[in-house]
């Protein structure tokens, strides 16, 4: 048997490696993977809990994650190709018209 | 042999996220995306939550990461992006800063329990379906509305002249 | 642990992974064979003749064509991605035939998702065809490419859809189990088949299962009289073949699909003596395979090819409202009745 811990920390360590890419990386659509590698992580934390207690509703709530996922996906790479038709760039150092 | 594939799902899992952060070029970086996504529904099986694992690979994998592959190929940019490296210096503060992120949590969830369980639960749909048309009926209805707006929202936000 | 890899059951599930295999490499090189020699009697030619009897070493020759022409990899091409996805696009193909039920005692692997299973390999082959034509790094490959990832992306939901009325009948997903369903007969003689129960969803499966593998009506995405050879222009030789491989392999996964959901799969009268009685299943469910596949070629020789608007169209208006459909009404029916 693999104790809950094991897939808990995996999923800590995936959950950190999005997190420092979605600070590092600059282009946008590297943000919106590092954004579905928190997700993932995530995912997992909820069904390693979801068969230790043996309740579904770890996996139902995954269930969800993943429809907002897809979503969140569609609409911001609708968003990519928006920005990219007005600026040619994917950097996000370039959106900056907003700083000051 | 569930320990030997449990490792090597995780480290496939691992290695691809990270190798999503080294490449240059981000069509290669959604290609390791879809190899972590693979690894982690091996990691579901494991977990003995077979249906969410196929639906994994059917929603996340073969669609949403189509739609990544099929942007990044439309858009067609060169590999390195030009501007300022300005940001150089992040990454040496990241990492350590990350690494004790990482320590805080895994210091926390190390010390979760095994709980005995009595009945060995598998995630078969039967038991899915029965939850989610049941006590979940008006999140599943809510995200139907939601994947509603989603499509609007994307086919209005791509079109050339609203 | 050890004592699995050392038992009886071991060897049985290596020696039926080795038949099955052998049998699936062989029937697509045959099907090499099938396809030019039905349309070539479809329009009233003889067909491969000179290779062997009938000419069925033909397959044969082109393998070893094929081995022998010179293996090119452009210039500008992206080396990594261009000599990945003909595998990309051949694994999927081939694990399909680790779920599908040959007969009651050849099946590699029951899964209690085994259905889900074989729709999530139909996802992943998607990648194959789009990585190809973009390494490929030239305009008829990249255009093809495109055109056929958002045609089999299209098709696919009205394939998953028009299944799930066979799903609400048969109240599984194991295709071990949906074999198993459809075994008793009404009036003692018609057998309890999903087609008699379900011919809309029939259609429509038939109709994407063509649009899904790339064939004629469908294959404006790699024919020759608009895009060159489509996403597999700058492929030749051994990366040729494998794609060729893999199409083949997926007409085959499709029709099988199709047996075992709407046929009854490897169900059929019985007779004869014990040994008799174990072969006959996997020679009917070859007859209902090959049945579909005949019914594939002669589809692709005599109909003409839809435009790309017009695939699309029918994809998204056509076939989803109608497999949305068919799970309302059949969904009402299984409620009341």
């Amino acid at each position: 048997m693999i104790p809950i811990s094991w897939y808990l920390v995996v999923g800590a360590v995936l959950f950190l490696i999005g997190v420092l890419g979605f600070f590092v990386k600059r282009n946008i659509i590297a943000l919106l993977l590092s954004v579905e590698i928190m997700l993932n992580a995530v995912n997992l934390t909820f069904v390693a809990f979801s068969s230790q207690h043996a309740q579904i509703s770890g996996q139902i709530f995954v269930f969800f994650v993943l429809v907002v996922a897809a979503a969140e996906a569609a609409v911001g790479l609708a968003l990519v190709i928006a920005m990219f038709r007005n600026r040619e760039s994917l950097n996000v150092d370039r959106s900056n018209l907003l700083k000051w | 042999m569930i320990q030997a594939l449990f490792f090597l799902f995780a480290a496939v899992a691992v290695g691809a996220a990270i190798n999503v952060l080294v490449q240059k070029h981000v069509l290669y970086s959604a290609l390791s995306l879809i190899v972590m996504l693979t690894a982690m529904s091996g990691l579901f099986i494991l977990l003995r939550a077979d249906f969410l694992a196929v639906i994994q690979v059917i929603v996340y994998a073969g669609a949403i990461m189509v739609l990544f592959t099929f942007v990044i190929m439309l858009l067609n940019l060169p590999a390195d992006e030009d501007g300022a490296d300005r940001l150089r210096w992040l990454k040496f503060i990241g990492i350590p800063l990350g690494l004790f992120l990482l320590f805080l949590i895994i210091a926390t969830v190390w010390n979760v329990k095994p709980v005995r369980t009595t009945a060995a639960m598998i995630g078969s749909p039967q038991a899915i379906g029965k939850s989610l048309f049941s006590d979940y009926l008006l999140p599943f209805e809510a995200t139907s509305l939601l994947i509603l707006i989603a499509l609007v929202g994307a086919v209005v936000f791509a079109k050339k002249d609203l | 642990m050890i004592e699995y890899f050392t038992s009886w059951d071991f060897v049985i599930l290596i020696i039926k992974i080795v038949v099955i295999f052998g049998a699936v490499m062989n029937v697509v090189g045959l099907l090499s064979w099938i396809e030019r020699k039905v349309m070539a009697r479809v329009q009233m030619r003889p067909g491969p003749t000179r290779v062997g009897p009938f000419g069925l070493l033909q397959p044969m020759a082109d393998l070893l064509k094929f081995v022998f022409k010179e293996d090119v990899i452009p210039s500008q091409a992206n080396r990594f991605l261009y000599i990945a996805a003909p595998l990309v696009s051949l694994i999927p193909a081939f694990l399909t035939f680790s779920v599908v039920p040959f007969g009651p005692w050849l099946q590699v692997t029951d899964l209690s998702v085994g259905l889900l299973f074989v729709f999530a390999l139909t996802s992943l082959g998607v990648y194959g065809i789009a990585l190809g034509g973009w390494a490929s790094n030239s305009k008829y490959p990249l255009m093809g490419a495109m055109r056929s990832s958002a045609q089999m992306i299209s098709y696919e939901l009205s394939l998953t859809l028009s299944v799930v009325g066979v799903l609400l009948i048969a109240n599984t997903l194991s295709l071990r189990e949906l074999v198993l369903s459809q075994q008793s007969t009404w009036l003692g003689f018609i057998p309890r088949w999903n087609i008699f129960l379900q011919p809309v969803a029939f259609v429509v499966y038939v109709i994407s299962g063509v649009a899904e593998t790339n064939r004629l009506p469908f294959d404006l995405a790699e024919s020759e009289q608009e895009l060159v050879a489509g996403w597999h222009t700058e492929y030749s030789s051994m990366k040729f073949l494998m794609f060729m491989m893999a199409e083949y392999a997926n007409l085959i996964a499709v029709s099988s699909l199709a047996t075992v959901l709407f046929l009854g799969g490897w169900n059929g009268p019985m007779f004869g003596p014990q040994w008799l009685q174990l072969a006959l299943p996997i020679v009917w469910f070859a007859a209902k395979v090959g049945l579909f596949v005949f019914f594939y070629v002669l589809l692709r020789s005599t109909i003409p090819r839809f435009r790309y608007d017009q695939l699309m169209k029918f994809g998204w208006k056509v076939l989803l409202p109608l497999s949305l459909a068919n799970i309302v009404v059949t969904s009402f029916v299984v409620a009341v009745a």
